[in-house]
């Protein structure tokens, strides 16, 4: 299991605005009538996005309200599950994997960069607050590995120099190209490919 | 090599676009009216004659599945429900389905549903593919708009609703019933079976729980036969499968082959061969990381289905090959991966729970040459004493890569650590291993 703890310095007060209210009432009616503690996944979700990427705990109590179900079972959930940030992250969270086949193909020098260029230690703000990184189990891109995840966009096929390259251009606020970083079109054997080449030349 | 003509998932590296003009211009929702009007018996039939089997891991027969949805609808409605929560380390191919082929996957639902009488499908997708999942949204809108799913869906007389659930970076919520939870707005902690969820499960109604790949290649098989599905693969082991070749090779890709490919052609022929030649291969995950390692010597002739792979006591899995060759530490690798399994385990069964991480200090220690000599056969009966006693598959999961780490380099492990167990057992004091480590960040 992971450790995971709620941040110190809490928000008195949390409220869904206008354009959140809207979202979590369209997911509440996918499901079944009276079953609407189903929308407590993606509501958590409407909350951190409102609330610079992070839930604070008034947050999971204004949920508990909204769906009528006890805080309790509101916070299990959000420390259950770790896409939910507990606590202040950067405007750009940037997370970086490491299991094993991004590992082997050299996961370390992206963690490396993060290191020269975010922060030494991983969860920490960098200088100017707007981001920060985490080392992260596999997200399920392995034969674009090594790669690192910022907000919702994946950077593949990375290499130190690329990855120094990419948190430049968020340090100075822009976003990147998300994708391949190797120029190859998503997840075809590079230079190699010997399949459905009618439907390439096409 | 399988022929172009046979590949189910043309649309695999995005040549031709997603969205439902082109992907009816490849054969879908081309006559899914009349597939649909040979009945569910005959559905169910067809799947059961292809002998296709489940696609998410463990491999169980998809048309005996079906089949035991309940007959008639009763009070509570049937349920069916997708799992998209792909997060086996060396798997990525149920993202290119969402991303590339989702009109296969909606049509699937359709079909499926209209076989098992639901009227309701949850796609449950992981978080990290929010993109991927947005992607998904834009069709299934697509297909509302053009009539394909919704009231009276593609003409067949079926309603039919779709909507995606996001989950949240949990491994676990990819085992079904911990999926249920997830989607009833609970913690992802798997329920004791039985019951089966096929009898009670989302929201205690009947539920169909299969993978993507699964579902998106239904509409294939009935269109083309259970017959020609099964006449690709051998026995029991029949039709394609997307794999996804990852790790020390030199062209890691996604590719669509014959079930039982040499592992040997999928690496040298699709993957462009190990890095360093084939010489430099040290060992091969052949299914996910939950699936024993295969050194070398049994890679040369392996052949890629679920009956073989079972012989060489490790498994299909999922179908996410992960090359490591010589340039790696093994230990290392597999430490790294017993940190995975100790950072995803719900917490529900103490084996488990406290196992994985004792596993993972352990592993990080015998990497660094740290571990003294008894603890290798220690780290033996750790696994065994958490394969089979947890209430889900977790524990055989991240147990069985350990397990094959001692079964195929167990001489490798006491090269590096021999010496003397720091206490002496016979003396009784107390043995606390991980003493040094529990100061140290992440322990």
């Amino acid at each position: 299991m992971s450790l995971r703890r709620p941040a110190k310095d809490q928000p008195e007060n949390f409220e869904f605005n206008s354009s959140s209210l809207e979202a979590a009432n369209t997911i509440i009616s996918k499901y079944p009538r009276g079953k609407q503690q189903s929308a407590v996944m993606a509501l958590l979700y409407i909350a951190q996005k409102q609330n610079n990427n992070w839930i604070p705990l008034a947050a999971m109590k204004y949920i508990a309200q909204f769906l009528g179900m006890p805080y309790i079972k509101v916070y299990e959930v959000a420390t259950f599950y770790t896409m939910y940030n507990l606590s202040p992250v950067g405007k750009y969270f940037v997370q970086v994997c490491t299991t094993t086949p991004c590992m082997i193909r050299g996961a370390n020098q992206l963690v490396n960069a993060c290191k020269e260029k975010i922060s030494p230690n991983e969860s920490e703000l960098s200088n100017d607050k707007s981001c920060s990184w985490i080392e992260v189990e596999c997200l399920g891109a392995c034969v674009n590995a090594p790669m690192m995840q910022i907000n919702d966009n994946y950077y593949e096929d990375l290499d130190k120099e690329k990855a120094l390259e990419i948190l430049d251009k968020i340090l100075k606020g822009k976003t990147p190209k998300p994708g391949s970083y190797r120029g190859r079109v998503n997840n075809e054997p590079e230079n190699n490919r010997k399949t459905l080449m009618d439907l390439k030349n096409a | 090599m399988l022929k172009d003509k046979d590949r189910i998932f043309q649309n695999l590296y995005n040549d031709k676009g997603s969205d439902v003009t082109s992907s009816q211009k490849r054969g879908d929702w081309v006559n899914t009216k009349e597939i649909t009007q040979k009945g569910r018996d005959w559905i169910i039939e067809e799947i059961k004659a292809s002998q296709l089997r489940g696609r998410g891991g463990a491999g169980f027969p998809t048309g005996l599945k079906w089949s035991f949805a309940p007959k008639k609808v009763g009070s509570r409605p049937h349920y069916l429900v997708i799992n998209g929560d792909e997060s086996e380390p060396g798997t990525c191919k149920d993202r290119d389905i969402l991303r590339f082929e989702p009109h296969k996957l909606i049509e699937g639902c359709l079909i499926a549903s209209y076989a098992v009488q639901a009227h309701v499908c949850y796609i449950y997708i992981r978080g990290e593919y929010f993109i991927d999942g947005q992607k998904l949204q834009a069709a299934i809108d697509e297909a509302y708009e053009k009539k394909l799913i919704g009231k009276n869906a593609a003409d067949t007389g079926w309603d039919l609703d779709i909507y995606i659930h996001y989950g949240a970076g949990a491994y676990i919520c990819g085992e079904e019933t911990a999926l249920l939870e997830s989607i009833e707005g609970k913690k992802g902690q798997p329920r004791l079976k039985p019951p089966f969820p096929a009898l009670i499960g989302l929201y205690g109604c009947p539920t169909i729980i299969n993978n993507v790949e699964t579902i998106a290649v239904v509409p294939t098989i009935l269109r083309r036969s259970g017959k020609w599905f099964a006449s690709l693969g051998r026995e029991k082991n029949t039709g394609t499968k997307i794999f996804c070749i990852s790790g020390n090779v030199n062209n890691p890709c996604n590719v669509e082959e014959e079930m039982s490919i040499p592992l040997k052609e999928l690496i040298e022929k699709h993957a462009g061969g190990v890095i360093g030649g084939w010489d430099n291969l040290q060992a091969v995950i052949p299914g996910g990381s939950s699936m024993p390692l295969i050194p070398k010597k049994n890679c040369e002739t392996l052949t890629m289905d679920f009956d073989s792979l079972i012989n060489e006591k490790s498994g299909l899995g999922t179908a996410g090959v992960v090359v490591i060759n010589k340039d790696q530490d093994i230990i290392k690798c597999m430490a790294r991966i017993a940190r995975f399994y100790k950072h995803e385990s719900c917490g529900q069964c103490t084996p488990c729970r406290e196992g994985s991480g004792w596993m993972w200090r352990m592993l990080e220690r015998m990497a660094k040459g740290e571990a003294s000599r008894d603890e290798v056969d220690m780290l033996g009966d750790v696994t065994n004493q958490i394969a089979g006693h947890t209430i889900c598959a977790f524990g055989e999961g991240s147990s069985w890569p350990v397990q094959g780490l001692l079964r195929h380099f167990k001489k490798e492990i006491e090269k590096r650590n021999n010496f003397k167990p720091t206490f002496d057992v016979d003396k009784g004091i107390p043995y606390l291993i991980d003493q040094h480590l529990l100061e140290k960040k992440d322990a």
